[in-house]
Formats: C-alpha cells, structure tokens, sequence
C-alpha cells in the first residue's frame, strides 16, 4: 500500500518560510493570501489491511515524520498500482 | 591537594563540528575529556557528557530528529535517567529536545538567516549544576551560530517551565524568534540542560570573551563533585 504524509506547520505556529513564499508571490503579482510551508513523505507499506496500514503510519508520524508540538499531519493511503 | 579530574564525555555525531573545540575548552577547564563516538551502545566511566554542536546527520527532516536515534543517545538517556549530567549545545540541545530529554523544540530562525555572531545572555538561575559559577541577573556574552535556534513550547508548556524555574538562560535582546526569549532550558530533575549559545568558543578572551568558561567551569565543577562522592 502507498501512503502520503503530509506534514504541515500546525495552526497558529508562526511559519516564517509560509511567510517569504506569501511575499515572494506577492512580488510576482499574485494575489495571494497568507500561505504556509509544510513537507510531504510518500511511503509504500507492506500492509494491504487499509486500517493496519493507518495505524502503522500514524504511529510513524507520532515517533519521527511530525513533531507533535509543532506539527500536523495528514495521511492519505492507495492501493499500490498492479497489485 | 590534588582535587581528581572529573571525566567528561563529548559525544561525536557523523556531522558534529564542534567537538573537537567542547574537548579542549573542558580540557583546558582541568576536565579529563575524552570523545565518544555515536554508534557506542553504553558509555563509559563518565561524570558528565557533553553533546556539541554541529549538522548531525545534516539535520535531515528536522534538526536532533535523526540523530537521537543513535545507539549512544539510549546510553544518554539512560546516564540521564540516574542523574548524570547532560549537556547540549546548539545541535546537542536541538537532539535532547527531539529526545524528549528536554521540553521544548527548536525551529528555523524568524529572520530565516543564519545567525552567527556574539549575543548578550541574562542568566536566571544560579543553582544548576551548570551556572553555579554565574550570579542570577550576570549578563554573558558568548556566541551563536545557528539557522534553527527559534525555542518553541505552547502555553501550557510555557507556563509549566517557567512555574518549575526550567528556563536558565535568555538572550537581552531577540535573536532568533525564541519564545521569550529563552536561550537555555534544564530539565526537571535540573542534570540535563541545552542552550544556543556555543560556551567552548568563549573559553578565553583572546577569542573576544571567556564568559563560556563560567558555564563549562559550572559543569567541571559539578562533575569533580560527583566524583569525590563516588557518585
């Protein structure tokens, strides 16, 4: 199964990097509102049991992907292609 | 009188840079300072380790967050848990704070640059083992060079920090976005502490301060004391 975690900047942590995107594409003449950078971890787990396969990542994301102080996370699973 | 030479660790990441000058800032402190490397599984006869700074494992994903995986950093914890002493500096505080060793995290700078330059630092406490040479409210200037140095704890952890007396150091003046500007933190039990600012690089004055040496003298100190009690 293929996971994708998203890790985000959690809701009102100052994100400084969100902040020199938001101006950059200002500058570019984009109208754009406040924006915020996170990062994005794309994992293949062995699990085919979609709930397991959940559970494993969460505890993934708990341990090392997000620091819980300041981080959130989302997970998205698919079936792995061809399988 | 010869008073025993504490034996303190200096704990060596793959990516460490400051290492070698913590080694002979202790040593030149009266420490027998020795380097442990990071894959060792158990430490050895030590009566205070220090982790320096440095990029271990290139700070990937996070700063500290691979390298408290390292087979020593068990070891770490472990020493800490019966009362050892623990110092980190910059990436040593960054990986005690991702260990849980210490409260708090640390992030990207607010200004986003590097900071690499002498701060002035006000000290809060004077009854750790690692600021006993210092008075409360004595001003430090020692150096920072860091790019993640931002402190970060919510409100409730905030709160609970500063109710404990957990925060040791602050800097006079905003650096680097830390909350309150809060540059050194201990723990609970008041035997670990991490802070930004580089105390082995400000061990003599011909390098423009020796106010680091008050707080690694601190630590020497307190070292020598466990070692007399045959803790």
């Amino acid at each position: 199964m293929r996971a994708t975690v998203l890790v985000r900047p959690k809701h009102g942590i100052l994100d400084p990097q969100g902040q020199a995107v938001e101006s950059s594409l200002r500058q570019l003449g984009f109208a754009v509102g406040e924006a915020r950078v996170g990062r994005v971890v794309d994992l293949e787990v062995e699990s085919n049991d979609l709930a397991g396969a959940r559970a494993e990542v969460e505890r993934m994301c708990e341990q090392l992907l997000a620091n819980p102080l300041i981080e959130s996370y989302e997970i998205e699973l698919a079936e792995t292609p061809g399988e | 009188m010869n008073s025993p030479q504490p034996r303190i660790g200096v704990l060596r990441f793959p990516g460490a840079c400051d290492d070698r000058d913590a080694l002979w800032a202790l040593a030149a402190l009266d420490a027998e300072a020795v380097f442990v490397w990071h894959t060792e599984t158990e430490l050895p006869e030590l009566d205070a380790i220090v982790l320096p700074g440095g990029f271990s494992y290139g700070d990937y994903l996070r700063c500290g967050a691979i390298a408290r995986f390292a087979p020593a950093m068990e070891a770490v914890a472990a020493f800490a848990a019966q009362g050892g002493l623990v110092l980190g500096i910059c990436n040593g505080f960054q990986i005690l704070c991702e260990a849980g060793l210490l409260p708090g995290v640390l992030r990207r700078n607010d200004s986003l640059s590097f900071v690499c330059r002498d701060v002035l630092l006000v000290v809060e406490r004077s009854d750790t083992p690692f600021t006993s040479r210092c008075a409360e409210g004595e001003r430090l200037t020692i150096p920072v060079k860091h790019g993640e140095g931002c402190w970060f704890a919510d409100d409730a952890l905030y709160d609970e920090l500063e109710a404990r007396r957990q925060i040791v150091l602050r800097y006079k003046e905003p650096v680097n976005g830390s909350r309150n500007d809060v540059a050194g933190v201990v723990n609970e039990r008041g035997n670990v502490m991490g802070l930004m600012p580089h105390p082995e690089h400000a061990v003599d004055p011909l390098l423009g301060s020796a106010d680091g040496a008050l707080i690694l003298s601190s630590l020497v100190e307190a070292a020598r004391e466990r070692t007399l009690a045959g803790v």
